[in-house]
């Protein structure tokens, strides 16, 4: 009794091994169907709303549409963002508050997208770039407004 | 309790796992004491991953406190989100519009379509399969791919906001889930072909970490670790939120209580999850994907509480309002903190290596438990 156990124990073991390892078989001559990434070589498109890091967006003549309204670094948790603004003086004469730097720590960013989403200019967005590993930290500390840039005519 | 560890007064021997152990799957520490190879009891010992996650929440606003439950279960982040939004609805008392709703279920089950798949590889890794764990990834990764798309992320979505979702879906996400859809099914079975019909498998998770309904319930366990000991209690079902109440779907218990129920309920639970999202995915409603709420919420003086299922157990959200801007004080009900205290009590009278097994049926996501 025992023994007619032990051996039929054994065989349902290799049974349903073999049954498992019809899978394995299959895979083994369907390469087709394997999905590993050749990761650096060969690269993915990320889609559109992938969000890697923050970014300002630019025009052709260097324009953004940056009010300096800090809402962004009121919306985001974690002071990723600080905004530094300036006065411009206006033809008319009067000042006018504007974007000086914005500067974005990466470093403490959680890509929430809370910053975008308050922005009223759309005037950052997320963009696809991940790879942000760098050998010194203080370059993860970035600012967003290419120099020399202003605001386009016309943001209010 | 560390100076402790040793060789104890009777004999017996004191053991540690973790708290960088593979089987823990995270940061848990596990004191164990063993007769010869018998477990006499299991102590979990927590906070190498405490984030003091619901003081944090104090400090920020109603809109911003929902990203940080992201990296709480991480595996559910959906789910927990989810949860958060509706306790700041509740407390705003806003209505969401149905497409808001319909699009809230759908990444529910999704998540947690998700989920129990990296569990079912993980769970097969601990008894020693090692190839099941690749299969589970490389469907995950087409949720993976659906979510990146709509959401913007791959597991810290931060997708849902109160009032309703951030953005509206991708125009490919219908086809997207439902490729999914034709795709899953056929690798379901493939799972129960590999794994669920192994009979050294079986013979591993059968009657091994044995919990009955009363202790169950006493240890207050949840999700599908309650539910294989045969204790209703899908939230889903019990109290239904958003349009859970116009699905049709099965609330799965199972009778053993032991290791393999446990499983099974999982596995079980995968199909209703896919049936809820071929059902939602072609009558998702026209209309907008956000109320529309003020910049700057206020939660009315008072105390909120709501609950959702995540794919662990019950979520709660807890919060003491002042009336002001930021939450006075928040708390977090986690599934993964009771059905782990439920561990020592299955544990008790097995072998070590059946450790491993019963872990991995109580699906445990260490930061949850710690937070
Ligand atoms: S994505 Fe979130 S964390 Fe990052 S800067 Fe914007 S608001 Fe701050
Ligand atoms: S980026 Fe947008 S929200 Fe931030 S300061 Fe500029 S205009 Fe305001």
């Amino acid at each position: 009794m025992f023994l007619k156990k032990y051996i039929s124990d054994i065989f349902n073991a290799v049974k349903s091994l073999l049954i498992g390892m019809r899978r394995t078989g299959y895979y083994f001559t369907h390469r087709k169907e394997i999905i590993t990434q050749q990761y650096p070589d060969v690269k993915q498109i990320l889609p559109e709303r992938f969000r890697g890091e923050v970014i300002m967006l630019h025009d052709e003549n260097n324009e953004h549409a940056c009010t300096g309204c800090t809402a962004c670094e009121l919306a985001c948790p974690n002071g990723t963002i600080k905004i530094i603004t300036k006065f411009d003086v206006t033809p008319e004469g009067k000042k006018k508050k504007a974007l000086d730097t914005f500067i974005y720590h990466l470093e403490l960013c959680t890509m929430c997208n809370l910053c975008i989403e308050a922005c009223p200019t759309d005037a950052i967005k997320m963009a696809q770039n991940f790879e942000h590993s760098v050998y010194d930290r203080s370059q993860l500390t970035k600012k967003l407004n290419k120099p020399g840039s202003k605001i386009r005519e016309g943001v209010e | 309790m560390f100076e402790e560890v040793g060789t104890t007064t009777e004999g017996d021997l004191m053991i540690n796992v973790g708290p960088q152990h593979p089987s823990t799957h995270g940061v848990l520490h596990l004191v164990i004491t063993l007769r010869g190879e018998t477990i006499i009891k299991v102590e979990p010992h927590l906070g190498y991953i405490h984030r003091s996650i619901e003081k944090m929440c104090e400090s920020l606003s109603y809109r911003q406190f929902i990203y940080v439950t992201s990296r709480m279960d991480y595996l559910s982040s959906h789910i927990n989100n989810h949860g958060c939004a509706l306790c700041v609805e509740k407390g705003l008392q806003i209505e969401i519009p149905e497409r808001a709703k319909v699009i809230r279920v759908l990444m529910d089950e999704l998540t947690r379509l998700a989920s129990h798949q990296l569990w079912w590889g993980a769970m097969a890794m601990d008894v020693g399969a090692l190839t099941p764990f690749f299969h589970a990834f490389r469907e995950r990764e087409t949720i993976n791919e659906i979510m990146e798309e709509t959401c913007g992320a791959r597991l810290t979505m931060n997708y849902m906001v109160p009032g309703g979702v951030m953005y509206d879906l991708h125009p490919n996400f219908q086809k997207r889930v439902k490729d999914f859809i034709t795709l899953f099914k056929s690798k379901i079975d493939e799972y129960d072909e590999m794994v669920t019909g192994n009979v050294i498998f079986q013979n591993r998770m059968k009657d091994v970490g044995f919990i009955s309904k009363e202790d169950a319930i006493s240890y207050g366990c949840t999700g599908p670790t309650a539910r294989a000991s045969d204790v209703s209690c899908d939230i889903r079902k019990l109290f239904p939120y958003e349009v859970y109440d116009k699905l049709d779907f099965h609330e799965i218990t199972a009778t053993d209580g032991d290791c393999f129920a446990r499983y099974m309920v999982r596995v079980q639970e995968m199909r209703q999850s896919l049936s809820i999202v071929e059902q939602l995915i072609d009558i998702i409603p026209e209309g907008d994907f956000q109320a529309k709420t003020k910049a700057v919420l206020k939660l009315p003086k008072g105390e909120f509480y709501s609950r959702v299922e995540t794919a662990r157990g019950e979520f709660g959200v807890y919060i003491i309002s002042e009336g002001g801007t930021t939450p006075y004080r928040i708390k977090f009900r986690s599934p993964g903190f009771s059905n782990l205290s439920a561990l020592d009590h299955m544990a008790r009278g097995h072998k070590i290596g059946d450790l491993v097994a019963i872990m991995g049926t109580l699906d445990l996501v260490i930061p949850d438990i710690d937070r």
